[in-house]
């Protein structure tokens, strides 16, 4: 049977997201508890989390979370690692036994930074180096995945419904100021783990509901640049795209918003002749980062998190305020079940993103 | 002794019931087909002189006449066809050059025909573009490789000009001379009314059509006909034809009978004579030559337009194009092996280049294999027959097609492909003034408009079958077909799986 990567695999999806805009940490059971809530809208086969703040002692450093299927793989890689990072800490991702997570790979973390000379060599930014790094891994090392390579914040994620891949991750012993989760409904069984979302790129995590008809324009459009699609989910590819506007492009990220969820051509004419002639600019560049189809999609970075729907939403996707914390999910009722009252509930428009970003970072 | 071995392609049958004696048959063949001998009251038919254009059939007010092919038959003989002995008989009557209009005819395969589009089921919803926006607008121009803004967020970079289509779809370049001044007037008027562009081919623009500027893309080819600094500034774009898909590697001729006066003042040339584009181009005989023509373009339209430069699908096309990009163009044109043409050697128009499909694929992955791709646009030509294959370009990886043979076929072109007699019975490939105002530029621009508009239709209904919404998101969406009659290795120039896969 092909696994995921060597086909594509469309999916359905629950999506739901947290963040503290002051950066206070809390533990994971809540992301738990919404994205449980939507047990209907999985079917067993994917669910995970992104967490972000959780690694304060060692936030200076890349953390790889790396899935391996043999030991023999796992020496490959870490000699590749050892040649490329110097390692500050290594060990497996501690977990419980779950009812119905099986067929766990081998779990690990490392702490890792890039060596010096191995960045000054090639005049790259530490990055752009690692990231180079992980694609490299996850291209070439067949059996290996790194699914997680940010700072200060990591993805957990398994085969199984999400509830259960949290209680097998142990996320309520987390503690983190933003989380991200997301459980799968695919049409036929990824076959691993690494299939199963958010997808992360270094501090980029994605999770997403949708099948994206756009995915080869965009995919093609990101390989130009270097990148290399070897999951081929939409996850993957709009992380990169992310990852292409915002960090090697250095767009801002409003304008970088405008181009994966375009205004219609329309919409531009009524603006006025200085945005018009940037959204033009910005539309006929990046034409092929547009994203189409259905989707919606939270977007977690360092900076905060970020959701945004299709132009014409043809997914759902409900946002709430109440006090620091900025909620976004699949259903309403998946905030409500994990915050009374919210100051602020509402449906954003197509296109229309909802930013919550840590305060100061904007 | 001159004897003639030729015989009739076609039988003209008249049926006599019907026939009122009206004689619009015999006005209407410019080829002399018909007449009528008064003191016998009978219609004579000379079937030599007919080339199937059906002008008479379609113009007969009772429908008496029907065209058919001849029914005399050579002793059948695999190897040696009926075509290829009387293009003998032809040639070693005249010791001329053979020569052939329109695009290649023969059993080539059409890759259109072997590739299927996808639509969506369960998964992601269709979109209907009746409820929903669709938008099928182009940008057509050079790209920055990127944008970049200031510290404010304010946009810094300067964009290169752009040719902005409301549909992915132009008029392929077809020149005055070629095709009669009506025509280019029912060209130019829908290309206006459609926002899109017409393209003047290399015979210069008329005055006329000035007012046409916005919506006129000007070509530069190797016999610089009409070309002057007014004819660069009011047109939208320049175009450099290097080549062009009916005939790779051979330049043009019109001959002088075709020059009248009007022609004579657009091209700049006398009248009567004989208008000769040389093969290549004898300012660009390398790539860098082509690079200083299109910079002396640009500087002398201030960088205001973006410069096109037209090239035949031949075997190294990918190659070419990616050179094409590095030298500064702005656009390219790839014109396939089934492109249409007023004349051409036979010889060349049937064996030299490659299928637009495959020149196609292969183009837009070697740019982006040099990571180019988004740099500029390509436009593709050459037989685009349908909306559907304006669909599978643009998937392959095309900004947008332009149709010259089938905006021809809407202005009543029947496909008789005698153009290089220039006795066009329709009005379109003449320029006899009794012949051409059979051409009313009022009812055929519409026509044109029709035509477009209704691709554009079915475009968006495809469009939205697919899930997607903008055109941009189907440009080089290859997952979005599916080959079927395929082998591997075209497969693999196509860049597409299977049917079923």
């Amino acid at each position: 049977m092909l696994k995921e990567g060597e086909l594509r695999i469309p999916s359905g999806c629950a999506i739901s997201g947290i963040i503290n805009k002051k950066g206070k940490r809390f533990s994971g059971e809540e992301i738990i508890k919404s994205i449980a809530l939507m047990h209907e809208r999985s079917n067993g086969l994917g669910g995970g989390f992104a967490a972000y703040g959780i690694y304060p002692k060692y936030k200076e450093f890349y953390a790889f979370h790396i899935f391996y299927d043999n030991l023999s793989i796992k020496t490959q890689v870490e000699d590749f690692l050892v040649k490329h990072f110097e390692i500050e800490s290594a060990g497996n991702i501690p977990t419980k036994s779950v009812p119905n997570i099986k067929d766990q790979p081998l779990i690990w973390r490392y702490f890792v930074y890039p060596r010096i000379y191995m960045s000054k060599e090639e005049v790259i930014d530490e990055d752009e180096f690692t990231s180079r790094c992980v694609i490299k891994i996850n291209k070439e090392y067949k059996s290996a995945y790194v699914f997680s390579s940010g700072k200060n914040m990591g993805a957990f994620k398994g085969v199984g419904y999400p509830e259960g891949v949290g209680e097998f991750f142990m996320l309520d012993r987390y503690e983190g100021y933003m989380w991200i989760a997301h459980g799968r409904f695919p049409t036929n069984t990824p076959g691993w783990w690494g299939g199963a979302h958010p997808f992360t790129m270094l501090n980029w995590s994605v999770v997403h509901n949708g099948e994206i008809s756009s995915y080869d324009t965009n995919r093609r459009f990101v390989e130009m640049f270097g990148y290399k699609c070897t999951l081929q989910t939409d996850s993957e590819v709009i992380t990169y795209l992310f990852d292409l506007l915002v960090r090697r492009h250095k767009m801002p990220m409003d304008k970088a918003l405008k181009a994966v969820a375009a205004p219609f051509w329309d919409d531009i004419e009524r603006e006025s002749k200085e945005i018009q002639n940037e959204l033009k600019s910005i539309r006929a560049v990046y034409s092929s980062a547009l994203i189409n189809g259905p989707f919606s999609i939270i977007l977690g970075c360092q900076k905060g998190m970020i959701a945004l729907n299709d132009r014409i939403k043809l997914r759902s996707m409900v946002a709430a305020e109440k006090g620091d914390r900025t909620y976004v999910a699949s259903e309403e009722s998946a905030i409500r079940i994990i915050c009374d009252n919210p100051d602020r509930v509402w449906s954003p428009r197509g296109g229309e993103a909802v930013i919550a970003l840590l305060e100061g970072k904007n | 002794m001159n004897l003639n071995f030729n015989s009739p392609l076609f039988e003209v049958i008249r049926d006599e019931k019907k026939c009122v004696k009206c004689k619009v048959c015999v006005m209407e063949c410019s080829n002399k087909v018909h007449s009528y001998d008064e003191k016998k009251d009978v219609f004579k038919t000379d079937d030599i002189k007919c080339v199937n254009c059906h002008r008479c059939v379609v113009l007969c007010p009772t429908r008496a006449l029907i065209i058919k092919k001849y029914p005399l038959e050579f002793r059948e003989n695999k190897n040696w066809s009926e075509t290829t002995i009387k293009e003998i008989y032809k040639q070693s009557q005249t010791g001329g050059v053979l020569l052939s209009s329109m695009g290649n005819p023969n059993p080539f395969p059409i890759y259109w025909d072997k590739i299927l589009l996808n639509a969506s089921q369960v998964t992601n919803p269709s979109i209907d573009p009746l409820r929903e926006p669709m938008e099928t607008k182009v940008m057509i121009g050079r790209k920055p490789e990127k944008l970049e803004f200031d510290f404010n967020g304010k946009l810094i970079t300067k964009m290169p000009p752009q040719v902005s289509l409301t549909m992915p779809i132009m008029f392929a370049a077809m020149s005055y001379g070629a095709i009669s001044k009506n025509a280019h007037e029912s060209l130019a008027r829908a290309a206006e009314e459609l926002g899109i562009c017409c393209n003047t081919g290399e015979g210069g623009l008329n005055k006329d059509f000035y007012k046409y500027g916005k919506n006129t893309i000007v070509q530069v080819a190797s016999g610089r006909f009409g070309v002057h600094k007014e004819y660069l500034d009011v047109g939208v774009a320049i175009e450099i034809k290097i080549g062009q898909g009916a005939k790779p590697g051979i330049g043009g001729h019109l001959p002088g009978r075709k020059v009248g006066e009007d022609v004579s003042a657009t091209r700049m040339i006398p009248a009567g004579c004989d208008a000769i584009s040389p093969a290549p181009h004898h300012d660009i005989y390398s790539i860098e030559d082509l690079r200083q023509l299109i910079f002396s373009l640009k500087e002398v339209t201030h960088y205001e337009k973006p410069i096109f430069v037209k090239i035949a699908a031949v075997h190294n096309a990918a190659a070419i194009a990616s050179g094409v990009v590095r030298a500064g163009a702005d656009a390219i044109v790839v014109d396939g092996f089934r492109g249409g043409t007023g004349a051409a050697p036979t010889r060349v128009r049937d064996n030299v280049g490659i299928p637009i499909g495959l020149a196609l694929a292969s183009i837009d992955q070697k740019l982006r294999e040099e990571g180019i791709r988004n740099q500029i646009s390509l436009l593709v030509a050459g037989s685009i027959r349908n909306s559907a294959d304006v669909v599978k370009a643009i998937a392959l990886g095309a900004d947008a097609a332009c149709i010259g043979t089938a905006a021809l076929i809407a202005m009543g072109c029947h496909m008789c492909r005698t153009c290089t007699t220039g006795k066009c019975n329709w009005g379109i490939a003449t320029q006899e003034p009794d012949l051409e105002k059979r051409l009313d530029p009022d009812i055929m621009y519409k026509r044109l408009v029709n035509l477009v508009s209704a691709w554009n239709h079915e475009i968006q209904e495809m469009l939205g079958g697919m899930g997607i919404n903008a055109i941009d998101s189907l440009r080089g969406n290859r997952l979005m077909l599916r080959g079927i009659g395929l082998n591997e290795r075209e497969l693999e120039i196509l860049g597409i799986k299977y049917a079923g896969e």
